[in-house]
């Protein structure tokens, strides 16, 4: 292949300081004494100090972290087990199909998520808050769940669980000492996205939220949508700092996912 | 594969299929979570907003009110694809010749995971009246103008928000392509440009169809980016949605535009659809 030309470099330099601009900016101006986005008077922290003395705001975080935590513990149970169930399903007809309805909510945009899923809570009677919140975290973050663990169980060979088996493994073994060991980094990096996919989400949760119950994207929509306060650029770039660490949490274990492979496994 | 004599341990898990106690969660939520809400949706579509059972929001939707509204929708959603592709597109190639290209990939990557409102609430800044654009303007001599709240600005800011997702699918396929062929085509005398536009971008087709779809589909529902820099304009079918969903509370109506949505999406995904697995493994799609 080609080397990278002048040409290209300056391009993608050019990408790079638009992708990241925005970002740095609104991190900037949180430093910004004067109340604007448009013109840096001096240094200050008061809007760190007014992001972690307002006890409103930090109620929300902690309903966001909560729902976040408790989503993909339970989501990264549920799609385990979901997981294993369509690897051993014998009928190829039926995986394919289980595989297709458990993308659905991939592909499906946010609005529609959202929309059907208020439909669904009115309809059996969930009252919308913390309730609705956790229950469609958990339910948009099974399949992501699932997409992340089954390459690793895949990859797995048949013989292990077979040599399992003959030397007196139960079934419920072969499960806790076979299989979980094995994707085990299949799993974290699954709880990985699912966590941030819930830390991140906005729209579902705008829309099965209720009135007593908020988290932090949706209240930071509503503070977005009465115009610039610097509290939004402060809590941004504590959210910018804390989506790097997930991020490279995220990446450190679909790595450490894609190199162990063990002689064992494939082909 | 060791298929012989030791299927035990197979047959002990696969017996378990037939009795799979352990996936009545799993199975639970496709039912409940998959397609009870994909069913409500398409059963609400036929009532209209008082209860009774009515063709009515489907009439509606074929006015020209809801039919502008959906052309304008995709017109939008066209321009966006169309400029995000422009800018991704050379992005992922030069990417690919990069020496730490994972590595810089990853850093082209990093902006999708922070949250879509922020990105959004920074161009409200970028963009106001005395902010840096306009101070800009200002200073090459065109003068202050309103950017926020104009087409200009939704497109701006989508394409912002999509050039990640457009770059991923296209740099995995480009990466993927094997570089002897790149070589061949040049030994046998084609310039760079014919190369490129009779083994490169063919070869590479499918990154760029899934980024089609990894954006079109998106652009055509969000609606964040319209109420927050498009200024209430309701133009895209997700902007619909919301507004019939939760501030007109007419759901009859938004879950008929939410059929259509889907059905669109079906269309779109058949058309930029693909044998091999999407490369989705890792950024976020939404």
């Amino acid at each position: 292949m080609g080397k990278l030309s002048k040409k290209g470099k300056a391009y993608l330099a050019v990408v790079f300081i638009i992708l990241y601009a925005p970002i740095f900016y609104l991190i900037f101006y949180s430093f910004n004494s004067g109340g604007t986005m448009s013109s840096f008077e001096g240094f200050t922290l008061e809007h760190y100090g007014a992001v972690f003395s307002d006890t409103r705001l930090i109620i929300i975080l902690m309903n966001t972290v909560i729902v976040a935590l408790l989503s993909s513990l339970i989501a990264t149970a549920i799609g385990v087990l979901g997981a294993i169930g369509i690897v051993f399903l014998r009928n190829r007809k039926m995986r394919s199909a289980v595989l297709s309805l458990n993308n659905i909510l991939i592909v499906s945009p946010d609005v529609i998520i959202g929309a059907s899923f208020l439909i669904l809570f009115t309809m059996i009677g969930v009252k919308l808050g913390f309730a609705s919140v956790l229950i469609s975290h958990i339910a948009f973050s099974i399949p992501i769940v699932v997409i992340m663990v089954l390459p690793k169980l895949q990859e797995m060979s048949d013989s292990l669980i077979d040599a399992a088996a003959d030397l007196g493994a139960s079934k419920r073994d072969i499960l806790t000492r076979v299989i979980i060991p094995f994707i085990k980094p299949g799993i974290f990096a699954g709880f990985f996205l699912a966590l941030t996919y819930s830390l991140d989400d906005f729209a579902v949760t705008f829309f099965v939220t209720g009135n007593g119950f908020s988290t932090l994207s949706v209240e930071i929509y509503s503070m977005a949508r009465a115009g610039i306060t610097l509290t939004i650029n402060a809590l941004s770039a504590l959210i910018f700092i804390v989506t790097l660490g997930l991020v490279i949490g995220y990446y450190s274990f679909s790595q450490r996912a894609s190199r162990n492979t063990p002689g064992t496994g494939g082909l | 594969m060791t298929r012989g004599l030791n299927l035990t341990g197979l047959k002990a898990m696969r017996n378990n299929s037939s009795r799979p106690f352990y996936l009545i969660p799993y199975y639970l939520w496709i039912a409940l979570f998959v397609i009870a809400p994909i069913a409500l949706i398409v059963y609400y579509s036929f009532f209209d907003i008082s209860g009774n059972l009515t063709f009515d929001n489907y009439k509606n939707f074929f006015s020209s009110v809801y039919l502008r509204l959906t052309l304008s929708s995709f017109w939008y959603a066209f321009l966006i694809t169309v400029f995000t592709l422009i800018v991704a597109y050379p992005t992922a190639y030069w990417l690919t010749k990069t020496k730490h290209k994972q590595l810089w990939l990853l850093l082209i990557i990093i902006p999708s995971w922070i949250n879509l409102l922020l990105k959004t609430y920074a161009f409200i800044g970028i963009f106001g009246l005395y902010g840096p654009a306009n101070r800009f303007l200002k200073a090459i001599g065109i003068g202050e103008q309103q950017i926020l709240f104009t087409d200009f600005s939704f497109i701006f800011v989508s394409v912002y928000i999509f050039i990640p997702f457009m770059i991923l699918p296209i740099f995995n396929s480009l990466d993927k392509m094997n570089p002897a062929l790149i070589d061949a085509s040049r030994d046998l005398g084609a310039s760079s440009w014919v190369t490129f536009r009779r083994v490169i971008f063919p070869l590479a087709i499918n990154g760029v169809k899934s980024g089609i779809q990894a954006v079109f589909i998106p652009a055509l529902s969000l609606f964040v980016i319209t109420r927050l820099i498009a200024g209430n304009k309701v133009i895209t079918l997700g902007t619909a949605i919301e507004q019939q969903f939760l501030v007109t509370q007419n759901w009859g109506m938004g879950s008929t535009i939410a059929v259509f949505l889907i059905l669109f999406m079906i269309i779109i995904m058949m058309l930029t659809g693909q044998r091999d697995k999407g490369g989705m493994a890792n950024g976020k799609i939404k």
